[in-house]
This record gives structure tokens, C-alpha cells and sequence, in this order.
């Protein structure tokens, strides 16, 4: 059959080689990930290491003095405006955008649902700085009154009253929870779909009201989903950085109130990056700051993401 | 049901009117005429996925130009056993294949074969009709030759003859540009088929091709299977008994991934040797 | 659960006004989700509309303390500039991390680990990409040290990778592994069945979620702070500080110059107005596919 000795079912090497490439090609842009996320861990611990080793990683986390004039980097103020801001967000963002969730899946005529969709989505496409040239022109002249009138009223809660920042924790919480809204609401969307149409059937055909069914069945069904998707929510309101930079008033204490003015992790990397570029060790710290938040970053996702994985396999988590 | 199961013993069949004549039957330059297709041999053939024995120790041979058609209930390794002869099977992760498959004498599991020629030699049309999307007739018909690399002057030539041994030539000649995916599902089957034979193979194998059509459009693949095998050999898995009674030759019956019995069809059908065939041609079970 | 299902009572009045009651809420909450996307919208409207003019198009910021703050040329040049070289960068190797994931790593574990890094990656936050950037290639020594256009890109590019990722996984999973079959059955090697047959089969996908990448990076201030920085002029070298919108708007709020907030709420406007228009691309082509 075969005049050169060879068999018709034979393939060149030459030939192969096209496949061996793209094979090799497509892995090793794959593993290049793996290796970009670990060198960019090394080299941040690197950077920081001026900083962390003049005030010890813990010293330099847990410490309520933050001091450029006078070259003494604790970075407490920040984590915990980062977290009060955060803890604002979520208080204020996730049940309106659970309830969103729900509306929209369960409750929302069909014409309406894809245009509320798509608005809910296009919050998303805001960008951060104009949030915050909102933020500081618009919310905080604007609702600065009703805040005064609040914290005058509320006086008797813990961290309510009545001496008002213009820029504060409030304010940026605020703008916190409408950029967080559209991912939690999508995520929760995704994930109240994959109730399964057997159990509210059980639910209506027991003669359950339409809000009885949601209560009893899809809340309970897609609960942990739901606490994942709110986690998704508080990294992105934990990494937010210029809307935030530009309406927390940036003053590295720890603020009384919700309406005092503030600073966060992020905010004072954009914030003071331009001046610490020729001070060595204020540039290592703000590097530590950047490591401290990117690892808090990366514990509440890892996090929300066992939850999520968990509560069903949801392929489209944060690819938005 | 036996009064119709008329010997399917067609050595001769009549050449499609539809061809003209010399036109579909001419081969590539180099290769012999009519007739020659090669013949294949299975010798224990075992097929995994992973933990799962799929097919276990299956030995057959394949008549050059005759049509083979494999029987069994779903589930019986059929399809897999069709997918391990053009090396198909191990494409799905942690599928993988034992035994020997020899085409024309040459193990197809040879350590120096390479399974992009394997598939390029064996053709093969699926259960549901596949065109790409994204591509016209023509260009579905010209993909087996452009995948594989293959350049030639002779390009329209090709789909032109292929088209015309797939029988599509007339229905489809003055819409060629039009996309692949707007023929009817009978037509788009006859496309698949003839993007398989624009390859020019040796081997066809057919996996349930008639399952996703209507009657009139099954027929006319099956008027086509009796015109290919001149030029072809044909392996077709079928769950339609009546389907194997019409086009093959030889059947094979397989039953939990092994072969029960194989030998010509009209015996298969009407003198079987072993009771679970009987039992499963009269429609006992499956 | 089947408990309290069971001993449900029949429908009272009580339990029909709560259902009224909740079905508004949840539809209350929804309105007030979007009475921000409202009133962004119109303050941009109200705002920044009286700043556009042709000479805000043409003439770079001039700097100067008083008189005409000039316009926003070379911030919008910038912008498309900067966030081109990201997508060249980041779509070709969100692709391909994409394309391994899907064709070549499937369920593997080494498949799984890079799949969950990607996803680890889109929580990262966006400051944090600029000073990994700002770290190895404006201080690292690397390179020419110092703000850079390319720099800029970058960190955008590193944080649109993920996105371009896992949106174009999405994609490539919808192409039927039918058409992959049918061209290997052909006897066509890998290569040409991703190249000829997957890729133009999942294309309107793909392009629409590097849109929305795009669009994503578009509106990033903190990546580009300290790695392309700012400048007043206009300057198509890939190797200089190079001005962007979202830089020019951060710039502006904090200067506090009605003349210049005033240009910041027209800059913000063109931008939004650039990323909507992006977004309805995206959408538009999303609806031309053939994939579900």
C-alpha cells in the first residue's frame, strides 16, 4: 500500500508541531497566572517589609496612630474605617438588593424584568470617580441636613450624633452600598433561579400566598447563596477606593460617629502615594497597607466563594 | 415481522440516478478506482470510562465495501465500540481503549499512528446532523478538506462531487453560500455526510445517522448507504432493526458491551444462533 | 420545612395583606435601587451638559490658576489610548487562558487551581493592581523607571484579565462539543478545530464580554494614579505620563474651582456616556449570537 516505507496513518513530526505549540502555548499562559498572583504576593511583602519591620506586622495593623508629619505608621484608623464603611454598605445594600433578587425572579411581570435587569446592571457600569464627584457635590451637601436631624434624634444609639463631617463614614457607606448592589442582586438572582420549580409548587399548591412561598421557600433554599453573595459584596466595598477617597474626608482617626470623618486602607494609598513616593519608609507603609487590605480582600472572597460554590455550581460568580 | 425481513443481499446496488456518471465515482489521483475500500479487523477490543467497561473483548472484522450494522439495546457499547475504531473514544477524559483495530492490516493503535490520520481515513456521521454554524454549504463541505490542511485548485471540484455522492447536489447547487444550519435536518444530515466523503475516507461509520430525521428523509439516507459502499466501508449503529434489515449486510448484536453474535443479516434475523438474539430481534426486550 | 407547610391555615385576610404588603416592599426596594442611577443620570445631565462644547474636545487642560481651565483633550485621547494597549494585552491572554481551561484543562486539577485563582483575581481590588504595577515596572528597575502610558495599561490589563477570562470561558462551554467532534472526526488536529471551528463559532460572545471589560476599565481611576499619572498635554508616546479622564476628573473634584468642577461634571458625562455606549455594543452583539 505504502511505496515509502512509511504508514499511511503516519504524521510527520513537522506536522504535529503546530498542535504541540498551541497546547504549550495555551498552558503556559495559564500557569502564567499562578505565577503572576504569587510574585505579586512576594513583591508586595517585599515592598512592605521597611514598614512591618519597623513596627511588626502587628504593630503596624493594630496600632491607632497614624502619622506622616512625624514618620509613625499605625494603620488601626484605617482598617477600621475600611470595616465601618464596609459593615455600612452591607446594612444598607444587600437587603435592597436581595429584595431586588427577589422581586425581579419571582414577582416582576416578564416584559419589565430584562429593562430592570439591564438598569440594575447599568449601575454597575458607573464609574467609581463619578460616584464620587456625585458623592461630594450632590449626597453630602444635600443630605447633610437630614443627617444632622438623624444624629440629634438617634443621639442614644451607639455611634449616632449629632456633630456632622460634611465627608464621613456614612457618606461613603452610602456610595459603598449602590456600587455593591448590582453584583449582590446578581448573584442572589442566580442564585433564587436555582430553586427548584418542585418545592414553591409545594409551597403555593398547600395554599401558600405568593410571599408565604417566597418566605418558606425560596429564602430558606437560597440562603447560603445569598450570605456568599453579600461576602462577594463586602470585598468590593473593602477594595473601593477613589468614590471612597473622595467623600470619607480622609483624617487617619477613629472617628466617634457614623457622620465623622474618616480614612480606609484604600483611600490613603490613593491618597498620599503622590507624597510618599521619595520617603522610603511612608511608601513601605502605604505598600503595607495595600498587603493588609489585599489579604483581607482575599480571605472574604475566598470565603464567599466556598459559600457560594456550596450552595450550588454558579459559573458566572464576579465575571462581571 | 419475518415475512418482511427480506435478505438485504444487495452486492450490485444500482447506481443513484442523481450522480452523473464517472463524475462522483472518480477517486483522487494516485488511487485505485471503484471498489477498493479497506477492510478493518477488531481483536479484543475493550473500551473504558474510567471505572466503566463499556465494551468487553470485542472481535469483528469489517468486509471491504459491505455495510455492517451494529445492533443492541442503548447502553450495549455500541456507539462507543464505533467511537474506539476512529479513535473518538479517548477524546473524552479518562476514556481510553485495549485491543487491536487493524485497517488494511495496520493497527490503528500503533504507536507511530497518528489519530488526526486515523479520522482523516475513517469518517464519520453522527446522531444528530452537525454543520458548523458559522459556515455556508460550501465551506461546511470544503471544512474537512481546509481543517486538514489541504489545499488545492481543485476545491470546488470536490464539494462539487461530494455533494453529488451525498445526493444534495441538486437541492442545494444554486444556494451554496447560503448558511449550512438553513437546510431541513434530512438535508443537513446528507451535508454531514457529504463533508465526511470530500475527505475521501476509506471507512464511514454511521452512529444512529437517522434518529434525529423524519421517514422520507430516512429513506433517502438509506438509498445513500446502498450507493456509498461501492465505494465505501460502511459501519452503521442502529437501534432500528428494520433500518439494519434494509441496509446492511452483516450484523453484529452486542449486549452489555460484548458481541452476542454477528454473521450475514438475514441469518441475524431470521435463523439466530443464540436465544438472546432471537429474543432481542423479536422484540422480547430492548 | 414541610412542617409548617403542612399547617398552613386557610387564607386570611391577615395573611393577604401581609402578601400585599411584602410583594410591595420587595417592589418598593427595587425602585429605590434604582433612584441612584437616576439621579447620577441627571445630575451628569444638569451638570456637565453646559461644559461641552467643541473647544472642551479640542484643547488640552492649560493649568493655569485663572481664566480658561481649558478642556479635556488630552484626557480623552489618553483614556483611548491607555485602554486600547490594555485590551490588546488582556483579550489575547484572557483568551487563551479561556480557550486552556476550556479545550485543554477541562475538569483537571491543575485546570481547577488557575480557574480558581482567576476567580481569587476579580476580587483583588483595582488600587492594589496599580501598586503591584507601580512596585515592578515604575520603581522595579526593570524597565525605564518612572510613569509610563504602557504602565497604565498594565494594571488595567491585569485587571481586566479576569474578566476577559471568565466571560469568554462562559462562552467557549456554550459552543457544542458536537462541532468539536464532527471537525476532529474530519481528521482535523486541535489547533485548527480552536482556531476554525470553536473561536468564529463563539466570536459574538467573546467580543461582547471583552466589551464589557473594556467598558469596566474604561472608568478605573486607582490603577492609573500612579502608574501613567497625569499631565496637562496631549501625547501619543506610549513611554510618557499620559492623562486619562478618570485621573482628570479625580484631579478636578480636588482642586474645588467651580471652573473646574464644572469641567469634571463634563468629563464625567462624556465618560458615562462612553461606557454606556460600549455597554449597548456589547449587548447588541450579544444578540447576534448563535449561542444561548
Amino acid at each position: 500500500m505504502n511505496a515509502r516505507g512509511r504508514s499511511f496513518l503516519e504524521r510527520p513530526l513537522r506536522a504535529r508541531l503546530p498542535d504541540l505549540w498551541m497546547r504549550w502555548i495555551l498552558t503556559a499562559l495559564a500557569a502564567g497566572i499562578l505565577v503572576l498572583i504569587g510574585y505579586f504576593f512576594v513583591r508586595l511583602i517585599v515592598e512592605a517589609q521597611p514598614a512591618l519591620s519597623k513596627f511588626g506586622v502587628f504593630g503596624f495593623t493594630f496600632d491607632n496612630n497614624w502619622d506622616v508629619s512625624r514618620s509613625i505608621y499605625g494603620a488601626l484608623p484605617l482598617v477600621v474605617g475600611t470595616l465601618i464603611t464596609a459593615a455600612i454598605a452591607l446594612l444598607i445594600g444587600v437587603p435592597i438588593a436581595v429584595a431586588t433578587a427577589v422581586f425581579l425572579t419571582e414577582l416582576c411581570p416578564r416584559g419589565a424584568r430584562s429593562l430592570l435587569t439591564i438598569l440594575l446592571e447599568l449601575l454597575a457600569a458607573v464609574p467609581s470617580v463619578v460616584y464620587g464627584l456625585w458623592g461630594v457635590f450632590v449626597l453630602i451637601p444635600k443630605l447633610k441636613p437630614a443627617e444632622a436631624w438623624f444624629g440629634r434624634t438617634f443621639d442614644f444609639v451607639p455611634f449616632v450624633g449629632p456633630d456632622v463631617a460634611g465627608p464621613n463614614y456614612f457618606i461613603a457607606g452610602l456610595i459603598l452600598a449602590i456600587m455593591i448592589l448590582p453584583i449582590v442582586s446578581a448573584i442572589s438572582r442566580e442564585v433564587i433561579a436555582t430553586v427548584p420549580e418542585a418545592q414553591k409548587e409545594a409551597a403555593l399548591a398547600l395554599g401558600a400566598t405568593r410571599w408565604e412561598m417566597i418566605r418558606m421557600a425560596v429564602l430558606p433554599y437560597s440562603r447560603a447563596g445569598i450570605t456568599g453573595a453579600a461576602m462577594l459584596g463586602l470585598g468590593r466595598a473593602i477594595g473601593e477606593t477613589i468614590a471612597v477617597t473622595l467623600v470619607i474626608g480622609n483624617a487617619p482617626q477613629i472617628g466617634h460617629t457614623i457622620f465623622s470623618q474618616g480614612y480606609t486602607l484604600a483611600a490613603v494609598i490613593a491618597n498620599e502615594f503622590g507624597e510618599a513616593a521619595n520617603n522610603q519608609l511612608h511608601r513601605a507603609s502605604l505598600i503595607a497597607a495595600g498587603l493588609v487590605l489585599f489579604v483581607l480582600t482575599l480571605l472574604v472572597n475566598i470565603i464567599a466563594r466556598a459559600i457560594v460554590a456550596r450552595s450550588g455550581r454558579i459559573k458566572t460568580v464576579g465575571a462581571r | 415481522m419475518s415475512t418482511d425481513m427480506t435478505t438485504p443481499d444487495k452486492t450490485t446496488p444500482s447506481t443513484s440516478d442523481s450522480a452523473p456518471a464517472g463524475a462522483p465515482m472518480a477517486r483522487m489521483p494516485g488511487r485505485p478506482g471503484a471498489a477498493t475500500a479497506k477492510a478493518m479487523a477488531l481483536r479484543d477490543v475493550h473500551a473504558f470510562y474510567g471505572d466503566t467497561h463499556a465494551v468487553r473483548g470485542v472481535s469483528l472484522d469489517y468486509a471491504a465495501n459491505r455495510v455492517t450494522a451494529m445492533i443492541g439495546p442503548s447502553g450495549c457499547g455500541k456507539s462507543t465500540l464505533l467511537r474506539c475504531i476512529n479513535r473518538m473514544h479517548e477524546e473524552i477524559p479518562g476514556a481510553y481503549t485495549k485491543g487491536t483495530i487493524e485497517l488494511d492490516g495496520i493497527d490503528l493503535y500503533g504507536k507511530a499512528v497518528d489519530t488526526t490520520a486515523v479520522r482523516r481515513v475513517i469518517g464519520m456521521v453522527f446522531q444528530k446532523p452537525n454543520p458548523f454554524p458559522t459556515m455556508s454549504i460550501f465551506d461546511n463541505v470544503a471544512a474537512g478538506l481546509r481543517l486538514t490542511g489541504r489545499k488545492g485548485s481543485d476545491l470546488k471540484e470536490r464539494v462539487e462531487r461530494s455533494l453529488h455522492g451525498a445526493g444534495l447536489w441538486d437541492e442545494v447547487k444554486d444556494r451554496l453560500g447560503k448558511p449550512g444550519v438553513s437546510l431541513s435536518g434530512g438535508q443537513q444530515q446528507r451535508l454531514c455526510i457529504a463533508r465526511a466523503i470530500a475527505v475521501e475516507p476509506e471507512v464511514i461509520l454511521m452512529d444512529e445517522p437517522c434518529s434525529a430525521l423524519d421517514p422520507i428523509a430516512t429513506l433517502k439516507v438509506e438509498e445513500l448507504i446502498a450507493d456509498l459502499k461501492e465505494r465505501y466501508t460502511i459501519v452503521i449503529v442502529t437501534h432500528n432493526m428494520q433500518q439494519a434489515a434494509r441496509v446492511a449486510d452483516t450484523t453484529a448484536f452486542m449486549l452489555n458491551g460484548e458481541m452476542v453474535e454477528h454473521g450475514a443479516t438475514s441469518v441475524i434475523f431470521t435463523n439466530p444462533t443464540d436465544p438472546r438474539t432471537e429474543q432481542y430481534v423479536t422484540g422480547k426486550f430492548g | 420545612m414541610s412542617a409548617t407547610i403542612g399547617v398552613l391555615p386557610p387564607v386570611s385576610a391577615r395573611r393577604r395583606r401581609t402578601d400585599r404588603v411584602a410583594r410591595a416592599l420587595l417592589g418598593l426596594a427595587t425602585v429605590v435601587a434604582l433612584v441612584p442611577l437616576v439621579l447620577v443620570v441627571y445630575y451628569l445631565l444638569k451638570r456637565g451638559l453646559g461644559a461641552i462644547s467643541w473647544h472642551f474636545f479640542s484643547t488640552d487642560p492649560t493649568g493655569a490658576f485663572i481664566g480658561d481651565p481649558g478642556g479635556i483633550k488630552s484626557a480623552l485621547l489618553g483614556t483611548v489610548e491607555i485602554v486600547g494597549l490594555a485590551t490588546l494585552i488582556a483579550v489575547p491572554i484572557g483568551i487563551g487562558v479561556a480557550l486552556y481551561l476550556v479545550e485543554y484543562g477541562r475538569d483537571g486539577r491543575f485546570a481547577a487551581t488557575v480557574r480558581y485563582f482567576v476567580d481569587v483575581m476579580t476580587g483583588v481590588p483595582s488600587i492594589v493592581f496599580g501598586l503591584f504595577v507601580y512596585i515592578t515596572l515604575v520603581i522595579g528597575g526593570f524597565v525605564t523607571d518612572g510613569y509610563a502610558a504602557w504602565k497604565g495599561a498594565v494594571a488595567l490589563a491585569l485587571l481586566m484579565l479576569p474578566v476577559v477570562t471568565r466571560s469568554a470561558e462562559v462562552v467557549l462551554q456554550l459552543v457544542p462539543d458536537a462541532l468539536r467532534e464532527a471537525a476532529l472526526a474530519l481528521g482535523a488536529p486541535r489547533w485548527r478545530v480552536v482556531t476554525r471551528v470553536v473561536l468564529p463559532t463563539a466570536a459574538p460572545g467573546l467580543v461582547t464580554g471583552s466589551l464589557l471589560a473594556v467598558a469596566r476599565a474604561a472608568g478605573e481611576t486607582a490603577p492609573l494614579l500612579f502608574t501613567s499619572a497625569i499631565v496637562l498635554g496631549t501625547n501619543f508616546s506610549l513611554g510618557q505620563r499620559t492623562n486619562s479622564m478618570p485621573i482628570q476628573i479625580f484631579n478636578d473634584v480636588g482642586q474645588a474651582q467651580d471652573r473646574l468642577v464644572e469641567r469634571a461634571w463634563g468629563t464625567a458625562l462624556t465618560l458615562v456616556a462612553m461606557i454606556l455606549l460600549l455597554n449597548l455594543v456589547a449587548r447588541l452583539i450579544a444578540r447576534r449570537s448563535r449561542l444561548s
